[in-house]
């Protein structure tokens, strides 16, 4: 048995995960249209590769990977272009995106699938599949996997840590893709270890879903560790569970790589097995619909179906006041439910005021400190909310603001119902507003500098010049006499 | 709305009002030992202090409902009464609740931002400015020469006037602390003094049963997480091991460490005033250090100082500490160790 290790604070509010996990994960229909956006990760947008009018094949790359941080974009089904522009797109600023809309032809015809043998690959050509194939962090981070697959020269990585703790409330699509496919994330897991020449794979999961937890025993017999970890809020973040399971805590700022670990999503694991052994690209995920419906449940969504028609699938119910993408600790508003699921959409939250009470007016904090205790980073909120709220963001650097993973503890727990976190975001986009205008500012004094330095420089070879040819002037004037 | 959309539900109200009930043991103790006079102190604090509060909230143009709702002032004002004599005269009381709760907490910018703990704040202002009419406490019923019925003891507080025939020493005394002091003035034995009706079995006859009731308040407050351990904790340690040494040393001056303990402030000094959260640090280590200073200060100022209790002084003066302790003693961040 391994040791588990313990972090500071975390919460435990209602976990109203049954309700989704009743139903196995569904396949709803196909919607009358894809909306998918070419921007799905962190990185550079893909590059549009097709145009209105293309037909396209299931599977097909629609959007290349620009520059090194990025992932491709691929057609979720067969069908036809009808146009490449702006769409909404689920982001918290309700800002258009670019995007491809697909109409389906209901064909499903795919394109020819090159199913690789991975353990007998070098890890640099399994990186370029998942490059192409658009894998990224499903756990909500979507951050381009084949860049965390390549750990660097020297560097050793000794643990693999594989992520199906899934702590936030209501979210259970992990939990039901545990269930059904461990066997998937088993297979991308030994991938994974292949390419990272770790030691040992540890698979982390919250003692709350003891079905998922025999199913991925199961899965990986002697070859992998399933280790069931502590119910707890933020368990699952990333930090937490290699704190948990390992013992390491690795600081803001610094590489979990860098400390002999990597940490994957197992829906991430899953998808790399299919993208190297089958050939297939990212098409799809499985979203947990659930909040204030009828049948709250999981769905194997293509990338770029409305979210409208998987909560249709759902039945609404009255009372609707509109929907979260994510959980409810960390999920945002989403502009509207016409939105398409992206890569990070791992849960739609319906929500209504009976789910969801408005919160009362905030009240002075009375510095109860209950947020310190509640904190997994180990902050102090009532610090860092004095300093956000008085403007001082100096102090609330000095006070380690950037190591805030924003989890929200300390505004479930506070007594006096202050939005804390938001406090936080404002405090970290104004300093990097500032660092924005000082760079700007830093950049235009260097070029003032150089052309201070461009004018003096002309001046002097202008001076040079002709003081040059006055010289030869005087020379010649000089010697004419002589040629005479 | 923004996440998170979850909250824990609690509030600022429902922690003020289980302090408050956890004051009630004490304040039934106080009555069954002392009479019912506390009860008019208390009611009379209170309703200056809500009145004030609203009149401070309305000139600082805040919503009054929620935050004279919020249990704040009320509890300043129980605090006040339950550390004046119970039947000090009305203005006295008045006056106290008026400096803590205008000066010390609203001119101070409210709840929340109050450097000092408003009820100690009004204590000092009364211990200094009244100090006889604050040190006429009631003997406790079993000990005192004569009863004051209740009637008679509103009349004293509201109109200064005794029955026909009543002795106001009939019925008041010092303190245990204030007779310790005294006595050991006039080079009595311990032994002797200890003997004295004022004295039970560990702290003050009464007194010690009241204190008791302050402790089973804290250790509700600490069971419902309202406060942490540190601070009472390290209070209490710190006041133990100080006059426990000076009681081995020289017993016939030093009183014995449970009898500290059991008399005077310390126990709600240790459960109910120095657990302020606004005025106290807020880090664990902080806490410690906050609660030990006070504990030491408190012992010096009995031992040594003009004044039999020293808590009122012990806590201002560590309150003014915090900001630093704050700074000092913040705990390294995740993944940081130092």
């Amino acid at each position: 048995m391994r040791a588990l290790h313990h972090f500071n604070g975390g919460v435990h509010p209602p976990e109203h995960k049954c309700e989704s996990t009743l139903r196995p994960i569904q396949q709803p229909p196909l919607p009358e249209k894809l909306v998918i956006p070419l921007h799905q990760h962190i990185g550079n947008s893909a590059k549009p590769l097709v145009e209105a009018g293309d037909t396209v094949l299931k599977g097909q790359m629609i959007g290349k990977a620009e520059g090194y941080v990025s992932g491709a974009i691929h057609a979720p089904t067969s069908g036809k272009i009808l146009s490449v522009g702006h769409e909404s797109v689920p982001h918290p600023s309700g800002l258009k995106d670019l995007c491809i809309v697909l109409e389906p032809d209901g064909l499903e015809s795919w394109i020819d699938l090159q199913p690789l043998d991975p353990l007998n690959m070098d890890p640099s050509t399994l990186r370029n599949r998942l490059r192409d194939a658009g894998v990224v962090g499903l756990g909500g981070a979507v951050f381009p996997s084949f860049i965390k697959l390549n750990p660097g020269t020297g560097k050793r990585i000794k643990t693999l840590v594989l992520n199906g703790a899934e702590c936030e409330p209501y979210i259970t699509c992990d939990d039901m893709l545990m269930r059904e496919r461990a066997r998937e994330i088993i297979e991308g897991a030994a991938v994974m270890r292949h390419m990272l020449h770790a030691e040992e794979v540890v698979i982390g999961i919250e003692d709350n879903k003891p079905q998922a937890i025999s199913a991925m025993r199961e899965a990986a017999g002697q070859s992998m560790e399933v280790v069931a970890v502590p119910t707890i809020y933020p368990g699952g973040g990333a930090k937490q569970l290699i704190r948990v399971l390992t013992g390491i805590e690795v600081p803001a700022g610094e590489r979990s790589t860098d400390l002999g670990v990597q940490c994957f999503n197992v829906a991430t694991a899953a998808s790399v097995h299919r993208a190297i052994r089958y050939g297939e690209p990212v098409l799809s995920r499985i979203v947990t619909v659930t909040g204030n419906v009828r049948n709250p449940g999981n769905f194997e969504a293509l990338i770029g179906t409305p979210m409208d028609h998987l909560i249709d699938q759902t039945g609404p119910l009255e009372g609707s006041t509109g929907a979260i993408m994510g959980g409810p600790m960390m999920g945002f508003d989403l502009p509207s439910t016409a939105v398409p699921v992206v890569k990070a959409t791992n849960c739609i939250i319906v929500k209504s005021d009976a789910l969801f009470p408005k919160k009362p007016q905030p009240m002075p904090c009375i510095r109860c400190a209950r947020c310190a205790e509640s904190c997994p980073a180990d902050l102090q909120p009532q610090e860092l909310y004095w300093f956000a709220k008085a403007g001082n963001f100096g102090k609330a650097q000095e006070y380690a603001l950037f190591d805030c993973i924003e989890c929200g503890c300390c505004s479930y727990v506070c007594p006096s119902h202050i939005p804390l976190v938001q406090f936080y975001r404002y405090a970290k986009s104004e300093i990097w507003a500032q660092e924005r205008e000082k760079k700007a500012a830093d950049l235009a004094r260097i070029r003032h500098d150089l052309r201070l330095e461009r004018i003096e420089r002309e001046k002097r070879e202008k001076a040079e010049r002709l003081a040059q040819k006055s010289a030869q002037a005087k020379t010649a004037e000089n010697s004419q006499p002589e040629q005479k | 709305m923004n996440s998170p959309y979850l909250a824990q539900s609690s509030s600022v109200a429902q922690i003020m009002v289980k302090v408050l009930l956890a004051l009630v043991p004490a304040i039934a103790a106080y009555v069954w030992f002392f009479g019912p006079a506390v009860l008019v102190t208390i009611a009379l604090a209170s309703a200056t202090a809500l009145a004030l509060e609203a009149v401070m909230l309305k000139l600082r143009k805040k919503p009054v409902k929620p935050y004279l709702l919020d249990g704040s002032a009320l509890l300043t004002a129980w605090l006040l009464a339950l550390s004046i004599p119970p039947m000090g005269p009305w203005w006295m009381i008045v006056t106290g609740t008026a400096f803590a709760i205008v000066i010390a907490k609203h001119l101070y910018g409210g709840l929340g931002s109050n450097p000092f703990n408003p009820a100690m704040v009004g204590y000092a202002v009364l211990i200094i400015s009244f100090p006889v009419q604050m040190t006429q406490w009631l003997a406790p019923l079993s000990i005192a020469q004569s009863h004051l019925d209740f009637m008679s003891q509103i009349g004293y507080m509201f109109f200064h006037a005794l029955p026909q025939g009543a002795q106001l020493d009939a019925f008041t005394s010092a303190t245990p602390l204030d007779t310790l002091k005294t006595q050991l003035h006039l080079d009595r034995p311990m032994a002797a003094i200890m003997s004295m009706p004022v004295y039970g079995a560990i702290g003050g006859t009464g007194g010690q049963w009241v204190a008791a009731a302050y402790l089973a308040g804290g250790l509700y407050l600490l069971q419902q997480k309202i406060i942490s351990w540190h601070v009472p904790a390290a209070f209490i340690a710190t006041i133990f091991i100080a006059s426990g040494a000076f009681h081995l040393i020289d017993p016939a001056h030093h009183a014995s460490p449970w009898f500290e303990l059991a008399t005077g402030a310390t126990m709600i000094c240790a459960f109910f005033i120095l657990t302020d959260p606004v005025t106290g640090p807020t880090t664990p280590r902080g806490k410690l250090i906050f609660a030990s200073g006070a504990g030491f200060l408190t012992f010096v100022i009995r031992t040594y100082g003009g004044y039999p209790d020293g808590v009122a002084f012990a806590v201002l003066l560590m309150n003014i500490c915090v900001p630093l302790i704050d700074a000092y003693t913040q705990p390294s961040v995740f993944g940081k160790k130092k």
